[in-house]
C-alpha cells in the first residue's frame, strides 16, 4: 500500500502537470478559431449529457494541422529553429568543453570557486541579462565602442538584430548547461588513464582523443541535449536580440497566440513542436539510462 | 632466488644461478647514476645509484613516502631526474617522453580504459605502433592465453572481478613486449589469498616472457616472494640492495633488520674476542652475549645485535651447551596458528621475542603466561651491526 502510494506520487505529478495540460492544448488545436472568450469553439457542454459530448467530438478536426502544412512560414520556422538549435549547440560545445576541461584539471581547492563562477549568472534575472546583451551588442554599444577605440574597426559592426546576436545570446545563456555535465564526467576521470595511454604509446593529443573524449562522451551528449531541446522552442532570445529577420518557432507561436489571437493554430504549432522535441528527449533519456547502467 | 634452465643462462658464466649482479662483466639494463629528484624543497630521491640487470625481478621496498614510486615514475618517464641520469641499455633516457620508451607500466589502479573491451584494452598499445592486423590479433590472443583471460575478451572492465582486472592490466602492459615492465603495487587491491596465488603467477609469467620486472611494494613478504633482488629504501636513499635471503639473514643496518620481518634488537658494547667472535656487554648484571661478525668492529664500539625470533630457542631449563642464554618470564603469547611468538620479559625489563612452530596441539603447549623460561641462541644466530 505504502509502496503503491510512493509510486503514485510521480505519476500523479506527470498526469497533473504534463498529460492534462497536453490534452487541453491538443483539444484546442483541433478546435476552430472564433471571436469570443475563450477564442475557440466548440466548448464541452456536459449539461446536455451524452449528446453534448458527441456533438463536441464531431466538431473537432485536423484543419489547423493541414493549415500548418499549407503556409510555408511554419515549416520554414521549424526548420530554422532546428538549424539555429543545432549550430548554437555546436558553438556552445566548442566554447564549453575547454572551460569544463580547465575546471576539471584545476587544483582541487579552486574547483568550488570555478563552479560558483559558472553558476553565478543564474542569480540575476534572465531577462535582465538578455537586455544587457542588447546594450553590449548594439551599434553604439560597449563592444562597438571598445573596438572603435582600439582601432580594430573603423565602422561600427551590426550585430544586434541579426542571427549573430541570437547565437551569442544562446551560447551565453546555455553555457552552464553544457559545462556542468561535461565537467562532472571529466572530474570523475582517473588521471592515471591518461598516463596509461601515454605509457602505451600515445602522444598527449592522441591520449586526449582516444581516452578523454570517449570518457567524457556521456557528459557531451547530456550537455548537447540540455542545450538543444530548450533552444528549439526558445522565444525570448530571438525576439529580443534577433530582430524581425530571425525566424524561430517560439516567436511564431507567440505571435499566433498574442498578436493573432488564433489559439487553435498556436496550439497546433505547440503540438508539432512537442512531437519534434520528443525525438531528442527520448535519445537523451536513453543516453542517461546507458550511463547509469555502465556505472553499476 | 630464481633458477633458470641452462639454455637461458647465457649471460651468467659458469653458474646455474641467476646472479648477474655478482658478475663484473654483466652489463646492467638500467643504471641510475647519482639521481636526485626534488619536488620544491622536498627531496624525494637523494643522489642514488643503482644497477638493475636484464631478466631480473627487482623489488623496490619501503614505507610510503620513501621515494620508491618516484623511482618508478622516473623509469616510466612521468618524472625526470633533477640531477643525474638514468640509462636504459646504455642510453640516457631522460629526454625521451613516456610514449617513446620501451618501458611499460602496470598501474596501481590498473588504469584500464573503461570504454574499451578487455580485448581492445590489450590491443591499445599495439594499435599505437600500427602493428599489422594479423600480427596484432595473434599477439592479443597470446596475451589472453598467457593471463588465462580468453573467455573474458569481449567484456568491459567493469564486468570482471578485481583479480581478472589485475591480469588484464598485466596483459596490456606486456603486450608491447617491453624491455622493462614496471609494476606499481600490483597486488595491493587483491585480498590476501588471491595475492599469494597471483605472486606465483607473476613469477611464472616473468620467467616465461623473460622480461625485466621492477616492482614497487610496501609489502615485505611480497617483495621477498617474487623478487630476485630487493632494494630497501628509506627517505630517498637505498638502505640495502641484495637477494631476499641476504636481506633477511644479513641486514646491513638496524633499519633494514627492523623493516624486514620480526627482529629483536639488543644494544651493547662490543669486545673483540679473537677471530670474528665478539663479546657484547648489553646490560648490568647480565652475562655478555657472543656473536660473530665478518665486518670489522673495534673494541668498545657501540653496536646492535639483531636476532630473528625464530632463531631463539625457548626451554624450561638452561640448555647445557648454549652459548647465549638468558632467563625471563613469559609476558605474552601471540598465537598465529602454525607458529607461536612468545614475548619474554627479562629481569631488567627487556622484552625478547622467541618463535616456535606449533608442532603439538595447543592444549599440550609447554609454556604459558608468567612461566619462567630460558631463551638461547647460537653465536651465529645474531647479526652484529655497527652503530
Amino acid at each position: 500500500m505504502r509502496r503503491a502510494l510512493l509510486i503514485a506520487v510521480p505519476y500523479v505529478w506527470l498526469l497533473a502537470l504534463f498529460l492534462v495540460p497536453f490534452f487541453i492544448v491538443l483539444k484546442i488545436s483541433l478546435s476552430d478559431s472564433v471571436l469570443a472568450i475563450p477564442p475557440y469553439a466548440p466548448k464541452l457542454d456536459l449539461s446536455q449529457g451524452w449528446a453534448g459530448i458527441r456533438e463536441f467530438f464531431a466538431a473537432l478536426d485536423l484543419e489547423n494541422f493541414v493549415w500548418l502544412t499549407e503556409d510555408a512560414l511554419y515549416w520554414k520556422a521549424y526548420l530554422s529553429s532546428v538549424k539555429i538549435a543545432l549550430i548554437s549547440t555546436i558553438l556552445t560545445l566548442i566554447v564549453g568543453y575547454p572551460i569544463a576541461y580547465g575546471m576539471a584539471r584545476a587544483p582541487v581547492e579552486w574547483r568550488p570557486t570555478l563552479m560558483m563562477l559558472v553558476i553565478l549568472p543564474f542569480w540575476t534575472s534572465f531577462l535582465i541579462r538578455v537586455y544587457a546583451w542588447m546594450g553590449i551588442l548594439s551599434n553604439e554599444g560597449f563592444l562597438n565602442q571598445f573596438l572603435l577605440w582600439t582601432g580594430i574597426i573603423a565602422e561600427p559592426l551590426t550585430i544586434l538584430n541579426t542571427q549573430k546576436a541570437v547565437y551569442i545570446g544562446i551560447v551565453y545563456t546555455y553555457l552552464p548547461f553544457m559545462i556542468l555535465p561535461i565537467y562532472s564526467a571529466l572530474e570523475r576521470m582517473d588521471e592515471s588513464l591518461i598516463e596509461a595511454a601515454e605509457d602505451l604509446g600515445c602522444s598527449r593529443v592522441q591520449a586526449f582523443w582516444l581516452v578523454t573524449i570517449p570518457l567524457s562522451r556521456p557528459g557531451i551528449i547530456a550537455g548537447c541535449f540540455l542545450v538543444m531541446i530548450p533552444v528549439i522552442g526558445e522565444f525570448v532570445i530571438p525576439s529580443l536580440l534577433g530582430g524581425s529577420g530571425t525566424l524561430m518557432i517560439g516567436k511564431v507561436l507567440w505571435e499566433e497566440f498574442f498578436a493573432n489571437r488564433d489559439w487553435p493554430v498556436a496550439s497546433a504549432v505547440a503540438v508539432v513542436l512537442l512531437l519534434i522535441l520528443v525525438i531528442p528527449i527520448v535519445l537523451f533519456q536513453r543516453n542517461q539510462q546507458k550511463q547509469t547502467e555502465a556505472e553499476q | 632466488m630464481h633458477l633458470f634452465p641452462d639454455s637461458r643462462t647465457g649471460a651468467v658464466l659458469n653458474s646455474d644461478v641467476f646472479a648477474p649482479w655478482d658478475d663484473p662483466q654483466a652489463k646492467p639494463l638500467i643504471q641510475f647514476q647519482n639521481v636526485t629528484k626534488r619536488f620544491g624543497d622536498f627531496t624525494a630521491i637523494d643522489t642514488l645509484s643503482l644497477d638493475i640487470f636484464e631478466r631480473e625481478f627487482f623489488a623496490l621496498l619501503g614505507p610510503s613516502g620513501c621515494g620508491k614510486t618516484t623511482m618508478m615514475r622516473m623509469l616510466a618517464g612521468f618524472e625526470t631526474p633533477t640531477e643525474g641520469h638514468i640509462l636504459l641499455g646504455g642510453q640516457d633516457i631522460d629526454p625521451i617522453p613516456p610514449n617513446k620508451r620501451a618501458v611499460n607500466m602496470m598501474f596501481q589502479s590498473y588504469a584500464l580504459f573503461p570504454h574499451l573491451s578487455i580485448w581492445e584494452n590489450i590491443a591499445f598499445g599495439l594499435r599505437r605502433d600500427k602493428m599489422p592486423k594479423p600480427d596484432l590479433e595473434a599477439r592479443v590472443e597470446e596475451m589472453l592465453r598467457l593471463t588465462r583471460l580468453e573467455q573474458f575478451a569481449r567484456r568491459k572492465p567493469h564486468q570482471i572481478s578485481g583479480g581478472q582486472r589485475q591480469r588484464v592490466a598485466l596483459a596490456r602492459s606486456l603486450a608491447k613486449a617491453p624491455k622493462l615492465l614496471l609494476l606499481d603495487e600490483p597486488l595491493g587491491a587483491l585480498d590476501k589469498k588471491l595475492r599469494q596465488d597471483t605472486q606465483f603467477e607473476l613469477m611464472d609469467i616473468q620467467e616465461k616472457t623473460g622480461t625485466t620486472f621492477v616492482i614497487v611494494t610496501h609489502d615485505q613478504e611480497e617483495a621477498m616472494t617474487v623478487a630476485s633482488r630487493v632494494a630497501v629504501m628509506d627517505q630517498g636513499k637505498l638502505m640495502q640492495v641484495a637477494t631476499p635471503d641476504k636481506i633477511y639473514e644479513t641486514p646491513n643496518s638496524v633499519y633494514v633488520a627492523d623493516f624486514i620481518g620480526d627482529v629483536n634488537i639488543i644494544q651493547g658494547r662490543a669486545t673483540a674476542n679473537g677471530g670474528e667472535t665478539f663479546q657484547i656487554d648489553w646490560a648490568e648484571g647480565q652475562a655478555p652475549l657472543t656473536a660473530t661478525s665478518a665486518s670489522g668492529i673495534s673494541t668498545g664500539q657501540t653496536c646492535h645485535l639483531a636476532i630473528r625470533p625464530e632463531k631463539v630457542a625457548i626451554s624450561a631449563e638452561r640448555p647445557a651447551d648454549a652459548i647465549n642464554a638468558v632467563q625471563g618470564k613469559v609476558l605474552d603469547i601471540a598465537y598465529l596458528g602454525n607458529l607461536s611468538t612468545y614475548h619474554v620479559e627479562l629481569p631488567n625489563g627487556t622484552i625478547i621475542k622467541a618463535q616456535t612452530a606449533n608442532t603439538r596441539r595447543i592444549s599440550r603447549r609447554s609454556f604459558t603466561w608468567e612461566d619462567p623460561v630460558w631463551l638461547s641462541w647460537t653465536a651465529t644466530a645474531a647479526v652484529l651491526l655497527a652503530d
